[in-house]
């Protein structure tokens, strides 16, 4: 009972915080990534038109928009997920740290190490709580095993879970609620230090609590880590996010700071989607 | 009125099949059918099988056929059926009361070597004076297969030492104490024979082939020489030692003897060397019958056989099948699921994949005895003579890999087996979600990485049923080893004290061809019958446990890797 009271205050003291932050300058900001020109084509469709935009370092950024809109290939493009997708051609440029991710010489596993993903569908390996979240580290080569307690316990603090796993961090991750699942695969990615965090829809496979545990999380994540999240729900974007880009059919209508986007949105697209007339 | 109830029939019908109700009936009986069959296939092979080892009553009867004089008879009744009228009177014979049939009686009479066969039919209505008499034995020999008559009197070495007639009891714990002694030698014959002659005459061969070996690559030196033949004295110095023994415990073991009458009444002087067992199974107690057939089951599945396979166990033929069901496994296992993940990760699916795929499932479809003509034709004589050539040039002319022998039936065998584990493989790794594969490889991981640490395991249980199928086939599978490396007979096991202990070039023994052996080409069919029913259900036996064995490794996976479904 407690506990839920304590979450509670917790999220009005957030709210409070977003206010506190408002009327943030894109310009003014620090690119984590920069999107230049960017198109993606499935075979003879093209998914994506000529995206500019950027990333800011340390903020949320949340892409909403229809289904089918082209949100999720974007942020699949961030880390070269697209590069599974046989019949998949990109153009243009992603920027990390000045270096094109598109290039030839670039080491895919080194990117997707710096750029994590968390995906709509909870997907823990069927391992240990611990293997889960030192999988990363094991696969960096890490052997020492004092440094992978460490991260681990660090991790799962960060994602808010330590304290119901502790006591069983060497049972079955498949053995966790749906919920507690999510929050595994961000200890996951975070344990790997990412500078960037994409997040594909993380919560609508989950219930509400679930979903505002991990709202809460971005909010905390926030000062560490760049976050992209891909999200459905309005409310959510709104809550949790510091930019928010609306994209339609492919393209990116409308990027902005969240409280202008959605309380004076600049384009007629975005005003009808927002408040609902289409979508 | 009986319209309407007409239409109200047709309704309720209608309903019935409606309901799904006959549909499930129909299921339920194909189910109960299976099982039906599966426990009736059992159960007659076990029924027929299994009474062999139970220590029939002896029978001791006159037979008076109509004109011929009366003959007394002594055996075990094996086996009775019915005879018609017609079939009697076509050889002069009536039935009783003149009934449609007359039953007739298979007796197994023995005493091979003095009526020339070991099975006897006899009429019943033609039986007189039938008495399971207390001191009828029966005595299972080293050859001649079984002897039924009346223990006579002891004999160690010339002296008289028992007679039945002063003494009868006493003289059948003296006739058992002695067939005791008799085995005991004999296992330590055999012991020295097998054993240490054994390994000697494995190291002789070992430093010829040295020798020959030297000579061929022109290095033979005198003091090569000398060396061998120093080695080869102490060898033969060692041989000569056994040969003292051998010698002396043969002495032994040919000591005794006793006399026996059989059922014409003739007397005959037997050695106690030739005696297996002997018992009176009419004396017998239940409990001591119930000894008697574990010690025969033992006998059964723990010792080598005998006369020709008829008689003894099979306990080499075990061996063999599972020792070949096992190397056929360890060399499947990795071939299949490599080509597997190749198939399913890493070829560029199209055409080119299709085409394998249906190639694959079409070799599945191939006749096992073409594998066993492809066997024999490509791993045997090609790759075994060339092996010879590069390798084992000191043995030629006499082929070691050359030849069809245990290295060569296991890839045979998986070969044919090869299909079903890249299809099971491959359907394994079809189910792993993709999300499971992105969380991986989003995690920093290289494709290679991801497959090694998680999609490998998590296909594992699939791989373990590739395997229980490829066991399942290759266990049973004998048209093909005929040709690439069972034997009626194999002298040793494959897997011996004499290095390199585990020798693939040698031929081994398979229960499946010892059930055709047994079956067909056995000189005593009446005999063998009941060996092959028994081989059959051993046969069945070790597929099922040799399978469960993998269902328990794969149920054990499953439970690790479970709930794929999130």
């Amino acid at each position: 009972m407690t506990e839920t009271t304590k979450t509670r205050t917790h999220s009005i003291d957030m709210s409070a915080m977003n206010r506190e932050q408002k009327h943030l300058n894109i310009d003014a900001e620090v690119a984590a990534l920069t999107v230049k020109d960017l198109s993606l084509k499935y075979g003879e469709k093209e998914a994506l038109h000529s995206i500019d935009m950027i990333i800011p370092k340390k903020r949320v950024t949340a892409f909403i928009g229809p289904s089918g809109c082209g949100k999720s290939t974007l942020l699949r493009c961030f880390n070269r997920m697209n590069d599974l997708i046989d019949d998949c051609h990109i153009s243009g440029e992603i920027l990390l740290d000045n270096q094109n991710i598109y290039q030839k010489d670039v080491d895919v596993a080194d990117l997707r190490r710096r750029v994590g993903m968390v995906f709509q569908k909870p997907n823990p390996f069927p391992k240990s709580i611990y293997e889960n979240v030192a999988y990363g580290l094991r696969i960096q080569g890490i052997k020492k095993k004092r440094q992978i307690d460490e991260t681990v316990e660090w991790a799962l603090r960060s994602a808010a879970l330590w304290n119901e796993v502790k006591d069983r961090l060497h049972e079955s991750a498949l053995g966790m609620s749906g919920g507690q699942q999510q929050r595994l695969v961000i200890a996951r990615t975070i344990a790997v230090k990412p500078e960037v965090l994409l997040l594909d829809e993380p919560a609508s496979a989950l219930d509400p609590i679930s979903t505002l545990k991990i709202e809460e999380l971005i909010h905390e994540l926030k000062n560490d880590f760049t976050i992209a999240i891909v999200t459905h729900n309005m409310q959510q974007a709104a809550r949790v996010s510091d930019y928010t880009a609306f994209m339609y059919m492919g393209d990116m209508v409308e990027f902005g700071d969240t409280d202008q986007l959605f309380t004076n949105p600049g384009k007629k697209q975005t005003e009808d989607y927002i408040t609902g007339r289409y979508g | 009125m009986k319209n309407s109830m007409n239409m109200n029939l047709n309704i309720s019908l209608k309903d019935w099949v409606k309901s799904g109700a006959p549909f499930i009936w129909l299921n339920a009986g194909a189910v109960a059918i299976s099982i039906i069959m599966v426990l009736g296939l059992m159960g007659f092979i076990a029924s027929k099988g299994l009474v062999h080892f139970w220590p029939a009553a002896i029978v001791q009867a006159q037979y008076t056929l109509p004109g011929n004089e009366a003959v007394n008879i002594v055996g075990q009744i094996t086996d009775s059926e019915m005879v018609s009228a017609e079939q009697l009177l076509a050889i002069g014979l009536k039935t009783p009361n003149g009934a449609i049939e007359a039953k007739r009686l298979l007796l197994k009479v023995g005493n091979r070597d003095v009526y020339g066969g070991d099975f006897r039919w006899v009429l019943e209505h033609h039986l007189t004076q039938q008495t399971l008499p207390q001191k009828a034995m029966a005595i299972e020999r080293r050859e001649w297969g079984n002897f039924y008559g009346f223990l006579g009197e002891v004999f160690e070495g010339t002296n008289k030492v028992a007679d039945t007639k002063e003494d009868d009891v006493k003289a059948w714990q003296v006739f058992q104490s002695k067939i005791e002694r008799a085995l005991t030698i004999h296992d330590d014959i055999m012991d020295i024979q097998k054993g240490q002659i054994g390994s000697i005459n494995y190291k002789i061969e070992r430093l010829r082939l040295e020798e020959r070996g030297l000579e061929l690559d022109e290095q033979l030196t005198p003091k090569e020489v000398a060396r061998l033949q120093s080695e080869r004295d102490a060898l033969n110095a060692q041989y000569a030692v056994h040969q003292i023994t051998l010698s002396h415990l043969y002495e032994e073991l040919e000591r005794d003897h006793f006399t026996a009458t059989e059922m014409t009444g003739q007397t005959v002087e037997i050695k106690m060397s030739e005696v297996v067992r002997a018992f009176r199974p009419n004396a017998m107690t239940a409990g001591e019958k119930i000894s008697h057939y574990f010690s025969k089951l033992g006998e059964f599945l723990g010792s080598d056989p005998r006369e020709a396979n008829t008689e003894g166990g099979v306990f080499p033929a075990i061996f063999g099948t599972v020792l070949m069901v096992i190397l056929m496994a360890i060399m499947v296992t990795p071939l299949g699921v490599v080509a597997a993940v190749y198939l399913r990760e890493y070829a560029k699916q199209g055409f080119t994949t299709r085409v394998i795929r249906i190639a694959v499932n079409n070799l599945a479809g191939v006749p096992s005895i073409v594998y066993g003509v492809f066997g024999l034709g490509f791993f045997v004589y090609f790759l075994g003579g060339t092996i010879d050539e590069l390798f084992f040039p000191e043995s030629l002319p006499s082929p070691t890999f050359g030849t069809s022998g245990l290295l060569w039936a296991s890839i045979t065998l998986a070969l044919l087996t090869l299909p079903v584990v890249i299809v099971a493989t491959e359907e394994g790794l079809a189910r792993i979600p993709r999300m499971i594969r992105e969380g991986s490889l989003a995690l920093g991981a290289t494709k290679w990485e991801t497959l090694t640490r998680v999609i490998l395991p998590m296909a594992s249980p699939a791989m373990m049923t590739g395997v229980i199928l490829a066991v399942a086939r290759a266990a049973g599978e004998v048209a093909p080893l005929m040709l690439v490396g069972v034997v009626k007979l194999a002298p040793t096991l494959p897997l011996n004290g004499n290095y390199p202990f585990l020798h693939l070039d040698q031929k081994f023994m398979h229960l499946g061809f010892h059930i055709y052996d047994v079956g067909f080409q056995s000189p005593n069919v009446e005999a063998a019958r009941p060996l092959v029913y028994a081989t059959a259900l051993l046969l069945v036996i070790v597929i099922a446990l040799l399978n469960l064995s993998a269902i328990y490794i794969r149920n054990h996976l499953r439970e690790k890797y479970k709930s794929l479904e999130i």
